[in-house]
């Protein structure tokens, strides 16, 4: 263990460099190198310290680790306290992993206010890990808000032409669920007279306090996860943000409201959760089915990748709320997959509207011939998304089905028709985009990946495999929390049944 | 050396596949077939040391999946199974591997292809040394990947990109059974590897389980759900379709893909798992009965088809039904065997009609061939030797396999063994009658192809046809070597604890008591057949055409391949698309659009615009809303505070 406030430095580090590049001045060229080089070595050192977050992360135990806390708010109790444990912790490296390729990514893409937009995509950096780390209600709100504000003006100012609709529906439908979730902060700081979330975790609440917390907080996570039917905002805000945007938005933000069900729902409502899990199943499936329908029909190549992102968070939802050992830790590693998978693919798709501005699938074809390399990274990631076994894709679907199948054999079953639509739906993606005769005039010029783009996709390429192959390395990490949490969560629920019993 | 077996082809593939520019051609061709070739080489020593020294083992390589109870690890089974299959895979594989070299020499990825074909065989042998579900299924969808590369290996035409998804998706649906299977088997003994599943297999047989809210023999679930993924794989009745459309793929792979290896691992999964069948009698019924029927069903298809591939394909479906029923009536050894004398004689045929296709300038159609057997002497006794062992010609290979499995199939106790014996015996008759059609089409009578087609007719280089006399002669002694040890006397010495038969279902025990007339059946039927199609393609060439359209109903069925494509088209395909796009225009953005984000801002919109005319600047307005708001409170304050 180091004595070093890891975790405030993973978070605040790229503030440091947002700073930083506040102070560049000079011509409008200079500048914009500057503050890429800036953004990038932030991002890749802030990379490099989260490192020592892993290394030293001893799996064995589900205490809270590199744990930090400082009295903030005293009259009020409030603390700034952070750590992580084994749920937590992988979703910071995630989180510093993607940043640096989105911002070696956005060279061509961006090219107006570069400087603005590095400093949003640190603060964006910021507010994750925060998020991932806060042990604090108030500080986890704030961190849980604040990630919408870079978010928000990243789609707004670089967007495509529907940007400012898209920025405005996206802002508004996680601003709405967030109000509620205020409420049931508040509610619970009134009953529990603490804000710490370890604290909370161990507070028994009433019952029909916890249908009501719950509820409160499902309107928040669900909207982020997005759950069906309050996804219609993911789709306008993927095909409006720029490739980075995009990549992000898939790779950490969707994760947020899954992380939240299983820091908050879970551990402190185990019985409105036990009470809603059919519910949560009913959407979930209706969302993997639904949206891979969906997506079949889509004629952007965006939107596809967005709706089948609300069908592969469909399985998380699914087994987070199985809570069997399987399901709870499949549902995990489906969230950095198809943070890595995902985002990936949005990248392969950023490749070609560089080259071409158009994301319609009917302007391309026969990509193969030009761009072989490209034709090979995207088939990689594509067979990810469909979860082949030996990707990472695999794992996460498999485990979460696997789980479920011993609690509800239906939601199994279902839930795995969405496996067959997904194999249709990105292979006659990639038919459409890669293979076939290469007619279209306009396509004769493309060039293949050029050297950063491959140093963009060899680091993801290389953990989808890794992940596919080796998954223990990352689900040792989860065991031990995974484990207390669902302990903990049938002990509350035995507690609970006993009381009714015991009652008069 | 076990390890080297199995990953030497993916050296192959990796090095042709990422390195094909820098080594060329020849140097891509050399990798890949030299790592196949090795591993084939391996693979006779490991088949002597486990097959025939009973040297058993497990290498265990990592771990893989590790998540509560589930431990899932890569690692290597070496049993006779594996063994059996080891041979053959890479055996068949080598073969086609230096068969392409010849094949493909036109071809501008050459790389690229040999690349796929190593591939394919590293997948296929994780599949068959899997020592536990998940990593069969690891091997199960890789196949299936290499398949849908190879298939559509001619990226340029449509017909192959569709043909490639329509083999994945269907593969898939197959999947879907095969997973829900491996999840049965979890929960019902918390394990997926093979040692301690089939270890406690007996203690669970009475079992049951409760699942889609209806409880049943937990065995039996097990095993129809892995059924389904067999058959997705195997190309059984219903989940079938995708191995014709499968042969726009360059023959070297429906030789190798689509005849020999990769169908046949439903076969080799289902014998995997005897000890789990063994305990369901339901399951072998089903079993039995669906291979039964697709064995007849893809006969009747095969006679009227007119491309040479496709005729080969539907026998290969055809063969895949005698190898299911066999193993449906507990002859699991049998449809083993079968399925390494028909890996050889199948690649064969393939190969056989690939050279016949080169000669040709790439016509498929037998309808534009005749007339070329003097021209291309060696591929013509070729597939000669072919069609005699799948016709089950005595002393050929087939006779040996197809015979036993009747056999079995009529001395078997099921019930349904009869029924797959009938089966089969019509089957076998249609076998012999389209097996000849083909070769009477293909080699005599007038040629009816182009002269510019007839003149360019050559025999294929050496490196093309070394291979088919290599399986030729497989196709002639393997059956006749392999007889004694796979079915005989000295079976359950050779097979050891790889495969399971309990006492009571022996039927290939029962297989060598039946009557005479059984044991001559198929081969009378089998000459009758060869005879007709000798009256309609060599004797009355008319006669084709005249019964055709006498039974034109039946004819346009046949040919029409029982509607099964237009019966999916109808009611899976187009309804999925129709679905998401009403499911797109009509769910999210007319209804959760429109009520939710869109909805609410046209609504406050609307409401900020009411409320704005509220604010009309009279003050008689003003004070009217006064009025009214004092009276409605001082009624309120009245009825419900006073009272």
């Amino acid at each position: 263990m180091t004595e070093w406030p890891l975790l405030s430095l993973v978070t605040f580090l790229p503030l440091v460099g947002a700073a930083v590049i506040l102070t560049i001045r000079g011509e409008d060229a200079l500048v914009a190198r500057n503050a890429r080089n800036v953004a990038l070595l932030t991002s890749v050192v802030t990379f490099l310290v989260s490192l020592a977050l892993w290394v030293h992360f001893n799996p064995e135990t589900a205490d809270f680790q590199f744990v930090e806390k400082a009295e903030w708010l005293p009259g009020l109790g409030v603390n700034y306290h952070m750590g992580v444990d084994g749920i937590s912790v992988l979703f910071v490296l995630l989180s510093t992993f993607l940043t640096p390729l989105c911002i070696l990514s956005s060279e061509r893409a961006v090219t107006v206010r570069v400087k603005e937009y590095m400093i949003a995509f640190l603060v964006l950096e910021t507010m994750m890990v925060g998020m991932f780390c806060a042990l604090d209600l108030v500080p986890f709100y704030v961190f849980f808000e604040g990630v919408l504000i870079p978010m928000f003006i990243i789609i707004g100012v670089w967007g495509g032409p529907r940007r400012v609709y898209a920025a405005f529906k996206f802002f508004l439908y996680t601003l709405a669920g967030s109000v509620l979730m205020l409420l049931a902060m508040l509610a619970m700081y009134a009953t529990a007279t603490t804000t710490d979330i370890p604290t909370l975790m161990d507070f028994a609440f009433p019952k029909t306090m916890q249908t009501w917390l719950w509820l409160a907080f499902f309107a928040s996570f669900a909207v982020k996860v997005p759950m069906w039917p309050v996804h219609t905002w993911l789709p306008d805000a993927h095909v409006e943000a720029p490739t980075a945007g995009s990549v992000i938005l898939a790779g950490v933000l969707l994760k947020m409201g899954a992380y939240g069900f299983l820091r908050f729902s879970v551990p402190m409502f185990p019985d409105a959760t036990d009470y809603f899990t059919p519910f949560v199943y009913t959407l979930s499936v209706v969302a993997v089915i639904y949206t891979s329908l969906v997506a079949l029909a889509q004629e952007d190549m965006k939107k596809l990748i967005a709706y089948s992102s609300v069908a592969h968070m469909g399985f998380v939802t699914i087994g987070i709320f199985a809570l069997t050992p399987q399901a709870v830790e499949g549902a995990l590693f489906q969230m950095l997959s198809h943070g890595v998978v995902s985002g990936a693919l949005f990248l392969c798709v950023g490749v070609v509207y560089e080259r071409m501005h158009t994301r319609e699938i009917a302007a391309y074809g026969g990509l193969v011939h030009r761009m072989p390399v490209y034709a090979f990274v995207f088939m990689v990631f594509m067979l990810g998304a469909v979860g082949l076994p030996g990707t990472s894709g695999f794992v996460g679907e498999f485990l979460v089905l696997l789980g479920v199948f011993r609690v509800n054999a239906w939601v199994a079953a279902f839930a795995t028709t969405g496996v067959i639509l997904g194999a249709v739906y990105m292979l006659y993606l990639y038919r459409r985009i890669i293979f076939g005769k290469l007619e279209k005039p306009a396509l004769q010029g493309l060039l293949d990946l050029e050297r950063r783009e491959v140093l963009v996709f060899a680091p993801l390429l290389a953990l989808v495999v890794w992940m596919g192959v080796s998954p223990a390395s990352f689900l040792n990490v989860f065991h031990a929390s995974v484990t207390a949490l669902i302990e903990k969560n049938q002990v509350a629920r035995t507690a609970a049944e006993v009381l009714v019993l015991a009652g008069p | 050396m076990d390890v080297a077996v199995v990953f030497l082809p993916l050296c192959g593939a990796f090095l042709a596949g990422f390195f094909g520019r820098r080594l060329g051609d020849t140097g891509a061709q050399l990798v890949t077939c030299g790592g196949v070739g090795l591993a084939a080489v391996l693979s006779v020593f490991i088949f002597a040391e486990v097959a025939l020294g009973g040297g058993e083992h497990t290498v265990p390589l990592l771990t893989w999946i590790q998540s509560g109870t589930l431990d899932v690890a890569w690692a290597l089974k070496f049993d006779t199974l594996t063994a059996v299959m080891l041979l053959v895979v890479t055996g068949v594989s080598f073969m086609v591997h230096v068969y392409a070299i010849g094949y493909m020499h036109h071809d501008p990825s050459i790389p690229r292809f040999m690349s796929y074909l190593s591939l394919f065989t590293f997948f296929m042998l994780m599949l068959v040394t899997a020592d536990n579900l998940v990593q069969l299924f690891f091997g199960w969808e890789g196949v299936g990947l290499a398949s849908y590369l190879l298939i559509g290996f001619w990226y340029d035409r449509p017909s192959a990109n569709a043909a490639a998804i329509k083999a994945f998706v269907v593969n898939r649906v197959g999947d879907f059974g095969f997973a829900l299977g491996i999840f049965a088997t979890f929960v019902l003994f918390d394990s997926v590897h093979f040692d301690t599943i089939f270890k406690a297999a007996a203690a669970h047989a009475e079992d049951h389980m409760t699942v889609f809210g209806m409880e049943g023999h937990a065995l039996t679930i097990i095993c129809l759900l892995l059924f389904i993924g067999a058959m997705g794989k195997s190309a059984q009745l219903g989940l079938h379709t995708w191995l014709p459309d499968a042969m726009e793929g360059p023959t070297p792979v429906s030789a190798l893909i689509h005849a020999a290896t990769m169908v046949t691992a439903g076969v080799f999964m289902v014998a995997r798992m005897s000890p789990l069948f063994e305990h369901s009698e339901t399951a072998l019924m089903v079993v039995t009965v669906v291979g039964a029927s697709t064995a007849f069903f893809a006969a009747t298809i095969g006679c009227v088809q007119n491309d040479i591939k496709r005729v080969i394909a539907y026998s290969t479906c055809s063969q895949l039904g005698y190898m299911f029923f066999a193993i449906g009536v507990s002859a699991y050894q049998a449809a083993i065997f079968h399925l390494m004398t028909h890996a050889f004689f199948k690649a064969l045929l393939f190969l056989s009609a690939g050279s016949v296709i080169h000669a040709m300038s790439g016509e498929q159609d037998m309808r534009r061939m005749g007339g070329i057997a003097g021209r291309i002497r060696v591929t013509y006794a070729m597939m000669w030797v072919g069609s005699l062992a799948l016709a089950g010609i005595p002393f050929f290979a087939g006779y040996y396999s197809k015979d036993i499995i009747l056999e079995a199939a009529f001395g078997a106790p099921s019930g349904v063994g009869r029924f797959a014996f009938w089966m089969g015996i019509a089957a076998a008759f249609m076998t012999a009658f389209y097996s000849w059609r083909l070769l009477f089409m293909t080699f005599h009578g007038a040629p009816r192809a182009d002269e510019k087609v007839m003149a360019h007719v050559h025999e294929s280089p050496a490196v093309m046809l070394v291979p088919l006399v290599l399986l030729a002669v497989g196709a002639l002694f393997s059956g006749f070597i392999g007889y004694e040890t796979f079915v005989g006397e000295s079976r359950e010495a050779f097979w050891g604890e790889a495969i399971v038969v309990q006492a009571a279902h022996d039927a290939i025990a029962a297989a060598h008591h039946v009557p005479v007339w059984v044991k001559l059946a198929p081969l009378v039927v089998g000459i009758v057949g060869i005879a007709l199609a000798w009256l309609f393609y060599i004797r009355l060439p008319v006669l084709p055409g005249v019964v055709a359209s006498m039974f034109n109903g039946l004819h346009r069925f046949l040919l029409n391949k029982w509607y099964f494509d237009e019966l999916y088209d109808f009611l899976f395909v187009r309804p999925a698309f129709a679905l998401g796009r009403s499911l797109w225009k009509g769910g999210d953005e007319a209804v959760i659009d429109g009520i939710g984000p869109d909805g609410v801002a046209s609504a406050s919109r609307e409401l900020a615009r009411r409320f704005g005319r509220l604010q009309s600047g009279y003050v008689y307005h003003y004070a009217f809303a006064m009025i009214v708001g004092v009276a409605a409170f001082v009624t309120w304050f009245m009825l419900f505070h006073l009272g």
